[in-house]
């Protein structure tokens, strides 16, 4: 098993910390992990993208040209990635803020409505969480108990309280994505 | 006890490595794309436990300067910067290598040249490799590749450099200073004591010379007839090293037609491009040179005899491309795929540049 997947979006949106904690999900579950970001002096409201590689063999390369899964969370990162998505892959998007949506035919698209679902949810910052609980209900590549895991290694001590919330938004993420096939 | 496995960034690595394996101080200053290294060692405040010193100095000079004095008593002390920083360190950096003295110096480099980017490069290998300072001098060059080798290179730098009383240097790049992967970090060792540094390093000015000739560090000699016997004994040590310190590590070598050297994050890049490769048929394999310096020279050499073609690929213009090409010594053509400033380039470019370099496609 091996699978690549980048995640973008704009600086703020979470996709570094989405990455993260699916990299930790993944130390979790004994599979190899690569976590490698575009880092510079991006913050709120540049862009930010997160490639991330898990599999139960060695992983050579953290940099890549193609991707089995694109999480793409604003407009200029579906421009960049969406031809970057491997034949058979899937795109996962959120339709908020999208004004040219996905074209492809040879791959799954998984539009996902986490902003809304984070307005519902009245906490912004569950936002990539929903994201994730898509991602893996699309593509269970880690399980939800690996991912909580996970969040607690990721989180310092004293955000703790907030493991509940992140589960629950996880799974209204995975909620989300009803029509889609598992791939 | 089950091995400790860990996730971190590289930079991350670095600074935990560096309080395990008992080093005595630390002195930097923050430079992107590596100032996890000085965050990091804060966050552990090993002055609590192990005693190590860690101090952010006013600038690279002074820290490159902290090292020197450090290292002058026998301590185990080390510095990180990026490519400019270890520019403005050059002086110092040759002082200690004069002065014969065992230290850590790391760069993860950045794009240049002036300040330039703070993205992912590799074009400080002349000034890390051939001397970036004044003088007949080297640096042990370490590459490492990945988060793993960022913290196991701390300790392996460290050793070489007490062994053989030279500095080392850990010449990383920004992809593997900012990425995560799983790491197992080494044993926690305590530091040396005083009497341990004293029987360790007889030559080191410890502030006690009862019962011996004061010792003096310096790199000073206004005697040019001494002055090349302190080059002469720096060069039989570096020709030493020379002999045994090689290091590299070979994929796919043992069919290949084609042969890709590549040092660093970007030999794992190749290293997919290969994986990529092979599934279509070609017989491409990698030598990834952990030494700098040393530099594998006769490997490669060895190599060229069954090559068709060489392909060396850099995050630079082409400098490690001349120390392949000594050591081919043109039997076989070797071409040069670099990106610049901060560009890292993915495994189908490679490919498309191995195809229409050495394929002629």
């Amino acid at each position: 098993m091996k699978k690549e997947i980048i995640a973008a979006g704009f600086g703020g949106q979470g996709v570094l910390s989405m990455g993260k904690i699916l990299a930790y999900a993944g130390l979790m579950d004994d599979l190899e992990v690569t976590w490698m970001p575009s880092y510079g002096p991006e913050q709120r409201g540049g862009t930010a993208n997160v490639t991330v590689v898990l599999s139960d063999t060695p992983i050579s390369s953290p940099v890549l040209d193609a991707f089995d899964t694109a999480v793409i969370l604003n407009q200029q990162s579906l421009d960049k990635f969406e031809s970057k998505v491997k034949p058979g892959g899937v795109l996962i998007y959120d339709p908020y803020g999208i004004h040219r949506k996905p074209t492809r035919e040879d791959i799954t698209i998984v539009p996902v409505e986490a902003m809304e679902a984070a307005i519902e949810m009245k906490n912004a910052k569950t936002y990539n969480m929903i994201i994730l609980g898509a991602l893996l209900k699309v593509n269970p590549v880690v399980d939800i108990e690996s991912v909580m895991k996970g969040l607690k290694k990721a989180l310092p001590e004293r955000h703790h309280h907030l493991l509940p919330l992140n589960r629950e938004a996880i799974l209204r993420g995975m909620e989300l994505v009803k029509t889609a096939p598992q791939v | 006890m089950k091995e400790e496995i860990t996730l971190m960034k590289g930079n991350e690595a670095i600074a935990h490595a560096a309080v395990r394996y008992g080093v005595d101080g630390y002195f930097g200053y923050p430079i992107t794309p590596q100032s996890e290294v000085l965050e990091t060692l804060e966050a552990l405040m090993p002055w609590e436990t192990t005693g190590m010193t860690v101090l952010q100095a006013e600038s690279e000079v002074a820290s490159i300067n902290m090292v020197y004095g450090g290292a002058a008593t026998g301590k185990a002390v080390m510095t990180s910067s990026s490519s400019p920083g270890i520019s403005l360190m050059q002086e110092g950096m040759s002082y200690i290598a004069a002065s014969e003295l065992p230290a850590l110096v790391v760069n993860v480099m950045r794009g240049g040249p002036g300040l330039g980017t703070i993205h992912p490069s590799q074009s400080d290998y002349f000034q890390a490799t051939k001397g970036g300072g004044h003088g007949d001098y080297h640096y042990i060059v370490l590459a490492p590749a990945t988060v793993q080798e960022m913290a196991d290179f701390v300790g392996l730098g460290f050793d070489l450099a007490f062994k053989y009383r030279t500095p080392a240097l850990l010449l990383a790049d920004g992809v593997v200073g900012q990425m995560m992967e799983k790491v197992v970090l080494p044993p926690q060792r305590p530091r040396r004591t005083e009497k341990e540094i004293r029987k360790q390093c007889p030559w080191a000015a410890s502030g006690d010379s009862r019962g011996r000739k004061p010792n003096i560090i310096t790199s000073l000699e206004l005697d040019s007839a001494q002055m090349e016997k302190n080059n002469e004994r720096f060069q039989q040590t570096y020709h030493l090293i020379e002999q045994n310190e090689v290091r590299y590590q070979e994929y796919y070598t043992d069919d290949c037609e084609y042969l890709f050297v590549a040092f660093g994050s970007i030999a794992r890049i190749c290293l997919k491009a290969i994986e990529d490769a092979r599934a279509a048929g070609l017989k491409i394999g990698l030598l990834r040179p952990i030494t700098l310096w040393p530099f594998p020279y006769g490997r490669i050499s060895e190599l060229a005899e069954k090559m068709k073609g060489i392909l060396v690929v850099e995050l630079n213009a082409g400098q490690m491309i001349e120390d392949v090409r000594l050591a081919v010594e043109g039997r076989v053509p070797v071409k040069h795929y670099g990106r610049m400033g901060g560009i890292v380039p993915n495994p189908g470019e490679i490919l498309e540049a191995f195809n229409s370099y050495i394929l002629k496609k």
